[in-house]
């Protein structure tokens, strides 16, 4: 199937250095991915085509670029799958890190996240004699998260770090649950205390993009969730984050429904008066929109919370 | 403007054995660091899938049968000296692994569990399900993190420097991103930067195998060590050729014609489908060219493995056979082919990674190290054990790492004429300002891939080889006139690939002259036309010697055997 290929290209020794869309058209055949196509166009048409590639089979981690706006590694994706109906695939670098040319960019503020959570086995005591014993189960659960190939996907399409370039980010953090979840680590308590802090788990939004374009399954929201439930029953000290998972518990216990009056108040607390006049707007373009429910602000109980505390009871005796 | 470093040791490459290499060194209290071309984690050693040997003594193995099985598959040219050693100290490495962090697969006591590998009787493979190399590589960049040990991250090394006495003073290379060239000084270089495989088209290699620090080495002085030995793995996906894990057939799959027959039983009756690779890539190529393939293929069928089995122990390949063939592995069984994957062949060293000659001294470049795919122990002789290299790479690393930080204890800092690094700067530009022509470096290396794969793959004989050293003479006067399209500084892949096809030419073509050399055949290396192993004439390595002219010396080396003569081999 004849393919236009739709690739953003920078180069910082031409002037003006502006980015701009090349178009390329090849021959596909069914099998072939984005990668196939990228190495045909530098082979054949443009050898000053830029991309980083190696293994051509989804474990070095190198090709990853954004492929019809999604985050992808090109050795993995199958140009069928991406054509649009007027045959075009478009081709850019990943977001949220500076290009270095073409689809090439500067990872290196990834790695220095990653490097923040302290990516390396902190033993408990000394080193044991043999091996460290643990169950089969506490390990095989971990190869899902050392699948990992640092390819940069999740970070490149996440929308919290889009905002905040301060957040961590998926890639870190689930590199830190690896650790935490690591029944050989010892510094469980002083790693999801330092995950506590702005910046770490709790500025996750979950909008789940992460999960969506790792191409290992790695899910790194899930991994996100689960250090902040750690976090939680560790007691690391309270942060807005994890008040308002707390609170909204709590809430659906008392009343099966949320109360977001109530929501905000006890998450910031009610002295945190500045913060609380700060909702103020978006509370009047809420009304506007119509999103303020006819009852008023003001919830009670629904009918039936019986059945929703025997729900929290069968929760809390499974876990 | 040039800037210039200085280090007691420097690593080139930062797969497992670079990073290996350069903690022990760390460890022993040299300033090292590692110079590398990709980021440590894109690098090849990712690519092991299966696991890694070791005789565990405390658990009723066996350390010798490990050596003799090992010995065994090298066809008896592996130095015995050598691979004893590597038997030795393996469990104490698995240990060490395990306590830097990797996940090892465990069984029901929550010790570390293992599975059977091609070549051996007893299941001594340590694994992580099917993506060992790959845990290993992040864990042991994490250690690396941990001891800050510098990284020159994507920089090219274009040479090797010697000082005024012809001693190795570091490595030249350019930053890729800036196209900034330098001269990391070093009293002692290890290079670890894998093996040669894009040499053949197709092969399991990533494209980054491309053979320069052997090339790099040879250029300086150093000896290429049985440059013939290349291993074709007997289950490669068809046409890409992306690995399929001998794991697979260790977990019982098996390999079936087109009559759906276990073939392997006419050529291994014992160990079948977990003979050595050498044997079932020949089998599987007898049965292809006889007619009993499959489009080119033979069968890998997996069905009857079970999907709790495939989803624990073969979730990566069970992956890449469906992304990348469309097949699932529980229905179907999947076309597989012998492929060019592994380099038993490289730079000579002694047991401690030392570039060092029969005699005990340095042969060709004082300070010079080796370890990995690179290095040429030699180990893995005619044909390397599945789940050795892994091993390999972390024994023979540490050593060399600590034979290199004490070396540079006793050795003055080098010195070196900064002007060094100018004339390197100007062969580059030189090479840049070429005038285009109709030729490209993309065509040379693809028909250097295929001639190497259609004349020294699974079967050779002398018409074929002399082909290819032909096509390989013609290629090269090819490459003294192609030309490189982009002119930037930053981030030139064309430039890269470039510089790299030169390597693997000097690679090329010292394989073939070995290969021309050996008139027998052992392991690997496979003549049509000398159908036997000749242990009177050739039980000795081929060493070459680079000429100034281009040209390659011959030495010779008798195999070291301590305590297993050669023995007729049947599996």
């Amino acid at each position: 199937m004849l393919t236009t290929f739709r690739i953003r290209r920078f180069n910082p020794e031409t002037s003006p250095s502006m980015p701009y869309f090349q178009e390329y058209q090849l021959n596909m055949d069914r099998a072939d991915t984005v990668l196939d196509a990228l190495m045909h166009i530098r082979d054949t048409l443009d050898e000053s085509l830029t991309l980083r590639c190696s293994c051509r089979g989804a474990i070095c981690g190198s090709c990853g670029m954004r492929i019809n706006g999604h985050a992808a590694l090109a050795c993995k994706t199958k140009v069928q799958a991406m054509v649009s109906e007027r045959g075009v695939v478009q081709v850019e670098p990943m977001n949220n890190m500076p290009v270095i040319k073409d689809l090439v960019t500067d990872m290196a503020g990834f790695w220095d996240k990653v490097r923040q959570v302290q990516p390396w086995l902190q033993p408990a005591g000394p080193e044991p004699e043999g091996e460290y014993l643990a169950s089969s189960e506490s390990m095989n659960h971990l190869t899902g998260v050392m699948g990992c190939i640092m390819c940069g996907a999740c970070v490149s399409d996440c929308a919290a770090l889009e905002v905040d370039e301060r957040f961590v980010g998926p890639a870190a953090l689930a590199k830190a649950y690896r650790f935490v979840a690591d029944p050989r680590d010892g510094a469980g308590r002083s790693r999801l205390l330092a995950l506590n802090e702005p910046g770490g788990m709790w500025d996750c939004t979950r909008c789940m993009e992460c999960i969506e374009v790792c191409p290992k399954g790695v899910g790194p929201m899930d991994r996100i969730m689960s250090l902040r439930s750690r976090g939680i029953q560790a007691n690391v000290a309270s942060t807005c984050g994890s008040r308002h998972a707390e609170v909204f518990a709590d809430l659906i216990y008392q009343k099966g429904r949320l109360d977001e009056p109530m929501l905000a108040a006890r998450t910031f607390g009610l002295r945190n008066l500045s913060r609380l006049l700060s909702l103020l707007p978006m509370i009047f373009r809420a009304f506007v929109r119509g999103k303020v429910p006819k009852s008023g602000p003001l919830h009670r109980a629904i009918p039936g919370m019986e059945k929703i505390r025997r729900l929290f009871q069968r929760m809390e005796e499974r876990l | 403007m040039t800037t210039s470093y200085e280090y007691d040791v420097l690593v080139m490459g930062a797969g497992l054995a670079g990073m290996r290499a350069a903690l022990a060194a760390h460890e022993a209290g040299a300033r090292v660091a590692i110079m590398t071309k990709v980021h440590p984690v894109r690098s090849h050693s990712n690519a092991a899938q299966g696991g890694i040997n070791a005789a565990m003594m405390d658990r009723g193995d066996d350390w010798e049968e490990h050596a003799f099985e090992t010995v065994k598959g090298s066809d008896y040219l592996a130095d015995q000296d050598a691979v004893e050693i590597l038997a030795q100290e393996a469990g104490r490495e698995i240990l060490t692994l395990e306590h830097m962090g990797v996940i090892f697969n465990r069984n029901e006591e929550g010790r570390l569990g293992t599975r059977r590998f091609g070549g051996q009787k007893r299941a001594r493979t340590f694994f992580v399900s099917d993506f060992t190399g790959q845990a290993m590589l992040h864990v042991l960049f994490e250690q690396l993190m941990k001891a800050r040990v510098p990284v020159f991250e994507e920089w090219f090394v274009t040479s090797l420097v010697k000082d005024t006495d012809g001693r190795c003073a570091g490595l030249i290379g350019f930053e890729i991103r800036t196209g900034q060239f330098a001269l990391v000084k070093a009293k002692a270089v290890i290079i670890a930067s894998g093996g040669l495989g894009r040499v053949f088209e197709p092969s399991t290699n990533a494209l980054i195998c491309t053979g320069d620090g052997m090339a790099i080495a040879y250029r300086a002085g150093a000896p290429l060590m049985d440059m013939e030995m290349v291993q074709y793995h007997p289950t490669t996906l068809k046409e890409k050729g992306l690995l399929i894990t001998e794991a697979a057939r260790g977990e019982s799959a098996y390999l079936l014609n087109c009559d759906g027959e276990r073939f392997m039983k006419r050529y291994a009756p014992n160990m079948m489908e977990l003979a050595s690779r050498d044997v079932v890539s020949r089998a599987e190529q007898t049965e292809i060219n006889e007619g009993r393939g499959v489009d080119g293929c033979v069968l890998l069928d997996c069905r009857h493995l079970g999907r709790r089995l495939i989803h624990e122990r073969l979730r990566q390949i069970s992956e890449e056979v469906h992304s990348f063939a469309g097949i699932d592995l529980t229905k179907e069984p999947i076309p597989i082919q012998p492929g060019m994957h592994y380099q038993m062949g490289g730079i000579k060293t002694d047991v401690d990674g030392r570039c060092w000659d029969v005699h005990g001294a340095w042969a060709g470049v004082p300070g010079l190290f080796a370890a990995g795919e690179t290095a040429c122990l030699s180990l893995h002789g005619g044909n390397r054990l599945g789940a050795n290299s892994l091993l390999d790479t972390v024994v023979f690393g540490r050593r060399a790492g600590r034979c290199a930080a004490d070396y540079a204890r006793e050795v003055p800092t080098p010195h070196v004429p900064d002007s060094t690094v100018g004339m390197e700067q100007q062969a580059i530009s030189a090479l840049l300002s070429r005038h285009a022509n109709r030729d490209s470096i993309a065509a040379i290396r693809q028909e250097m891939g295929v001639a190497m794969h259609s004349h020294l793959g699974v079967f050779r004989d002398q018409e074929g080889m002399m082909t290819a050293k032909g096509t390989l003479e013609a290629l090269r006067d090819r490459y003294s006139r192609v030309s490189v399209q982009d002119k930037g500084r930053v981030f030139n892949t064309s430039l890269i690939r470039a510089l790299e096809l030169g390597f693997m030419l000097d690679c090329a073509e010292t394989i073939v002259y070995s290969a021309l050399l050996r008139r027998e055949s052992r392991g690997a290396h496979f003549r049509t036309d000398y159908l036997h192993r000749d242990d009177v004439e050739w039980l000795k390595h081929i060493l070459l010697y680079r000429q100034p002219d281009g040209s390659s010396r011959v030495e010779y080396l008798p195999v070291r055997l301590t305590r297993w003569e050669p023995k007729v081999r049947i599996y």
